[in-house]
């Protein structure tokens, strides 16, 4: 029998299907008591209504797999960060077209500065040119912002930095 | 995987609870302690989350009406992606408001079946969406103010409140600099985008004096290490607003006195029928599922 932990790492993201919860961050635990498996989660962000489906699913391929009791526990604190994303990960944005993020912004203290000038420098993963522009902070989804490169002209999605 | 019909190609899983009104969608807090720690006030608690989660609820709601409005796709994707991060924040607000309360009411009961007075957000998120250039100051004073507030409740001494600021303060960092932005733009863009500028700023600015009056329920829990006194924000809101409008090119208008309105129960019209809106369905078909 596979274990749970095994079955929960082959869960992807509704979202982002190319990514499973484990390169995402997301799964935080897979515990295994007679039987019974806990599995801990963290949602990306407040309002990620994937949270849900990613339940259901972690869920339903836990029991097909010989794992009838599951308890999902979501968990808030640590917040979710961008710097969990593992390295195949950043590497199955990347060949899907998307900019994997930077490391996160480091908090310094005091209150916590504005951003108005040009974002940082983001590599397009089409042409690898540095010659890019933000678009919108806001893309499809609340994670990616939208990016065009000027070398190749085409546009792409970047995972922003949380 | 093909489906008769789309009923069946939605009910593909048979858990997988959808996210609207009526699909059966669980507490966001799932599987997180609903325990209230020791010598915190619950009803002070249960009051205080539902202020800063109708702030929420009420601003999603009135970013969520600018779909099919904005000005430009990029534009409406952006508000519509705020809409959702304040609607999630609102979510777990409201349902730390019900278990801290413990009268079983959960998320949907707060939002959909309370009554105008019986809602605690300040005025300035309940204000109508005016033009685009009054929406995008409003969204800066807002996160701003929220913002810093949100980031002292990061150590709130209620440690599901203080989960729920820590993550919130990353979102919302994102919409001040959206909105700081636009307000960059349109202040310091043509004669006429920096004259609607000023205008909204002119306008929205008497619903500032509202955001750092301290109510008592805020006064207490500030005292207790669980809330903050949003008095004590008003500097850094300052140093923040003034360095935008700067760049802007727009002029702060004078202060106006703090006084507490929307937090006691008071407004205006506006909400009134924003709430029309959001709750007609649900109260309509209370308890309906499809």
């Amino acid at each position: 029998m596979v274990s749970a932990r095994a079955v929960a790492e082959t869960v992807t993201d509704p979202e982002l299907p190319m990514l499973t919860l484990a390169e995402l961050g997301v799964l935080r635990d897979v515990t295994e008591r007679t039987g019974r498996v806990e599995v801990t989660i963290t949602p990306t962000y407040t309002g990620c209504p994937a949270l849900d489906t990613m339940r259901a699913d972690l869920r339903s391929r836990l029991a097909a797999a010989g794992y009838p009791e599951v308890e999902i526990r979501t968990v808030l604190d640590p917040p979710w960060t961008t710097d969990w994303i593992t390295e195949s990960g950043r590497r199955k944005l990347s060949e899907a077209g998307m900019a994997p993020p930077g490391p996160a912004p480091r908090r310094e203290p005091g209150p916590i500065p504005l951003t108005l000038g040009p974002a940082r420098r983001v590599r397009c993963p089409r042409c690898g040119s540095a010659d890019t522009v933000e678009l919108s902070r806001f893309g499809a989804t609340a994670c990616k912002s939208l990016r065009r490169c000027d070398a190749c002209r085409e546009p792409f999605e970047h995972f922003k930095e949380l | 995987m093909s489906f008769d019909n789309a009923f069946d190609a939605l009910a593909q899983e048979s858990d997988d609870t959808r996210w609207a009104f009526g699909t059966g969608f669980d507490d966001p807090l799932a599987g997180i302690d609903p325990a209230v720690p020791d010598g915190v006030d619950r009803a002070a608690l249960a009051a205080y989350c539902l202020m800063l989660g109708d702030d929420a609820l009420v601003m999603s709601h009135r970013l969520q009406q600018w779909c099919t409005h904005a000005p430009e796709l990029e534009e409406e994707v952006a508000l519509a992606n705020i809409a959702l991060d304040l609607l999630g924040q609102a979510r777990l607000l409201l349902a730390r408001a019900g278990a801290a309360e413990d009268a079983g009411r959960g998320e949907d009961d707060l939002a959909y079946f309370r009554d105008p007075p019986e809602f605690r957000n300040v005025g300035l998120a309940e204000a109508e969406n005016g033009d685009f250039a009054y929406s995008a100051v409003r969204l800066l004073v807002f996160a701003t103010w929220r913002l810093a507030l949100l980031d002292r409740l990061t150590a709130s001494g209620d440690p599901v409140l203080a989960a729920i600021a820590a993550k919130s303060v990353k979102e919302v960092a994102y919409h001040r600099d959206h909105a700081a932005l636009w307000t960059v733009r349109l202040g310091d863009g043509t004669d006429l985008s920096h004259e609607r500028a000023q205008r909204a700023l002119d306008d929205l600015w008497p619903l500032t004096g509202e955001l750092f009056a301290t109510h008592e329920v805020e006064r207490r829990l500030a005292g207790a290490g669980v809330g903050v006194d949003p008095a004590d924000v008003r500097e850094e809101f300052d140093a923040v607003l003034d360095e935008v409008l700067a760049k802007a090119t727009l002029r702060r208008p004078d202060p106006v006195p703090s006084h507490l309105a929307g937090r006691d129960g008071a407004h205006s019209a506006a909400l009134t029928g924003l709430l029309a809106e959001m709750q007609g369905l649900a109260r309509a078909h209370p308890g309906a599922t499809w």
